[in-house]
């Protein structure tokens, strides 16, 4: 088939309207900042003073562009369609949330906001909001579930020798999900002098779109590094979907392209174990951190605990965006286990020498699959989100 | 008439104010949380708030988190929040508002909902993570069923919302004293009867004021100002502090005695 004709899937009409997606589930004392939030994102986001400083610490300080890699042994490996790698690793602090934790702290700074805080899974978040304090002069607390903060030693260390203060969160499940909720309580409490940088494309607007937004600058660049490597679009594009920020990041700029969307869900034990954080795929939609959206629950609307390898992907919500996506055909969902997780986390790093954080290991599992069952002369963009280092341990003991 | 709005009308014309009680539902069981709302009634409680308990109670501190974690380890649903309701309703006609996060309200179609809250003898609901703005899509059946939706108002709330939510609300406002959690405070927030006399002014609806009130003297300022208080984790701790739910029970009503002056 002849690129010109392939179509755009699904119905997707606008890139303003989630359907039912989305909205400000949130207590009232947070009707007003988040209004505020609202309003200093849209001025802010259009006035060049702020577009030209996030551009230059993008590139100057955060390493951007990142490189669009043909993985040619990877490929070779896979024998079908040829992969590329968006080395979001290589970016500062070694993941793609760098991207919006400058722009999100450079919003508080212009606000006037004088602390931060910020939840965390994996600790990739925790540790770009303490980089992204640390050089913006802001101070910063990061809630991180007690859990996680065993099997991520390494960022936990990383946020404090950056300045940050870590708050171990011993309620619930305590993990990301929890964080979470320990983030919204303590914005809700201290809301006159803290601005809430949340990490993924979650939470009550503005978030979602404004995350998405910091992090476009992913599928912008690919785009255009794709077209000057190979010239046209390539036919699909790969990403792990957690809360959903880097594969929004990388979709969002093919929106109206015909190239399709898949995100890979952490499978965790198996979709039919229930261990697992396969919200899109399992879930049905309800209301979490103030968005409606995809939601692991129970029959009764009680959120249920979720399993996954990799803390980044371990939580039960998925930005609404992605629901809207889901349910309009926009992107396919599927998802990988922890085994198949584990497998090519170490093929990436004995074919390629790039050692994947276990969150885009996921991706990568589900890249290989797909590449042996396309032709040769067809393309996936993988977002390699986040390099391995402080999964380590995890893939020592596995 | 909507028994919340009898219970106003009948303190407004003894010139009293309101008692409002919060209890975790299925904390310490479903037995106690009966005995302690006859207790209740029998010592001068006004209107009983049933907390549906939720995983994530976002506006909760830690002594509601704590009960809402107990009860739901208890298998506690919200289907035991609806029967402990018809069971109260069969002995008492105390006002009964049902207090829940949104989110299980939404595993059900908002009409059938409606009926069944109705059945269950409920006056009125408050969902803490509901915005006026997002509640059309449930407070219509609850209307028609004559259900209040209790909205909430913040000390961050402007003029504008302060409107908004007076035209929405049913039965009263709740007024949420600090920006914060639930949960037991030393001091009342700064400003606080300033505000509620603001919002008295621009809500045509009783103004009921919680969060963070545990100590009669902070009740009697209130209550000078509001039409009522809303109290919760002063009357929950002593169930966590005591091993059994009878030695709870006793030390939450000798509480409950000393916040309404029976004393």
């Amino acid at each position: 088939m002849n690129k010109e004709q392939r179509k755009i899937p699904g119905d997707y009409k606008s890139a303003h309207l989630l359907g039912r997606f989305g909205g400000q589930y949130v207590p009232e004392t947070l009707m007003a900042p988040l209004r505020e939030l609202e309003e200093a994102y849209r001025l802010f986001s259009r006035d060049p003073g702020f577009r030209n400083r996030l551009k230059y610490l993008l590139s100057d300080y955060a390493g951007r562009p990142t490189p669009l890699y043909f993985a040619e042994r990877l490929s070779k490996y896979a024998g079908g369609a040829r992969i590329y790698l968006k080395r979001e690793d290589l970016c500062h602090t070694g993941a793609h949330k760098i991207n919006n934790c400058l722009g999100q702290a450079l919003l508080a700074k212009m606000m006037g906001k004088k602390r931060v805080i910020a939840e965390t899974g994996a600790g990739q978040h925790g540790v770009a909001t303490a980089t992204a304090c640390a050089l913006l002069e802001l101070t910063c607390e990061v809630y991180m579930g007690s859990v996680d903060i065993e099997r991520q030693a390494l960022n936990v260390f990383r946020m404090e020798l950056l300045g940050a203060r870590v708050i171990p969160v011993t309620t619930g499940s305590r993990t990301l999900k929890d964080a979470c909720n320990e983030a919204l309580r303590d914005w809700v409490t201290n809301v006159g002098n803290t601005y809430y940088l949340l990490g993924s494309t979650v939470g009550p607007r503005p978030y979602p779109m404004m995350v998405r937004n910091f992090q476009t600058v992913i599928g912008k660049e690919a785009k255009a590094q794709y077209k000057k490597a190979e010239g046209g679009l390539p036919d699909y594009l790969v990403a792990c979907v957690g809360g959903g920020s880097n594969s929004l990041g990388l979709f969002y700029p093919f929106i109206k392209d015909p190239v399709r969307f898949i995100g890979v869900e952490a499978g965790g034990r198996g979709l039919k174990t229930g261990e697992h954080a396969a919200t899109l795929l399992k879930g049905r939609p309800g209301v979490l951190h103030g968005s409606f959206s995809y939601l692991l629950q129970d029959r009764d609307g009680q959120v249920r605990p979720t399993h996954s390898i990799s803390a980044g992907l371990d939580y039960p919500g998925v930005g609404p965006e992605h629901s809207y996506f889901k349910e309009s055909g926009r992107a396919e969902y599927v998802s990988v286990t922890d085994r198949q997780t584990l497998r090519a986390a170490i093929l990436l790093s004995r074919r390629e020498g790039i050692i994947p954080a276990l969150e885009s290991a996921h991706a990568i599992a589900y890249a290989v699959r797909l590449a042996r069952r396309l032709k040769r002369n067809q393309s996936i963009i993988v977002c390699l989100s986040g390099r391995g280092d402080k999964d380590l341990e995890i893939i020592q003991k596995a | 008439m909507n028994k919340i709005d009898a219970t106003f009308q009948k303190l407004r014309s003894e010139k009293s104010k309101a008692f409002i009680a919060y209890l975790t539902v299925g904390f310490p069981d479903l037995e106690t949380n009966l005995k302690l709302i006859l207790e209740m009634e029998r010592r001068g409680v006004d209107i009983i708030e049933l907390g549906v308990p939720f995983s994530d109670p976002i506006a909760d501190g830690l002594t509601i988190q704590a009960s809402s974690q107990a009860a739901l380890e208890q298998g506690t649903t919200p289907g035991d929040a609806l029967r402990l309701a018809s069971e109260i309703r069969s002995r008492s006609s105390l006002p009964l508002v049902l207090m829940g996060y949104l989110n299980p309200f939404l595993s059900h179609p908002p009409e059938r909902l409606a009926g069944e809250l109705s059945r269950a003898g409920i006056d009125g609901v408050i969902i803490p993570d509901l915005p006026p703005e997002e509640s059309d899509f449930i407070l219509d059946p609850l209307k028609e069923q004559g259900i209040h939706t209790i909205s909430l108002l913040a000390p961050t709330s402007g003029i504008e919302r302060i409107k908004l939510v007076s035209r929405k609300s049913g039965g009263f406002i709740y007024y949420v004293s600090r920006t914060g959690v639930t949960g037991a405070r030393k001091d009342l927030s700064k400003g606080l009867v300033e505000r509620i006399i603001e919002i008295k002014k621009l809500a045509n609806l009783p103004v009921c004021v919680g969060f963070g009130i545990s100590t009669r003297s902070q009740l009697l300022k209130i209550w000078e100002v509001a039409d009522g208080v809303v109290i919760g984790s002063a009357l929950i701790r002593p169930f966590l502090e005591s091993s059994t739910a009878s030695g709870g029970l006793k030390k939450s009503i000798q509480v409950l005695d000393r916040l309404l002056g029976n004393d």
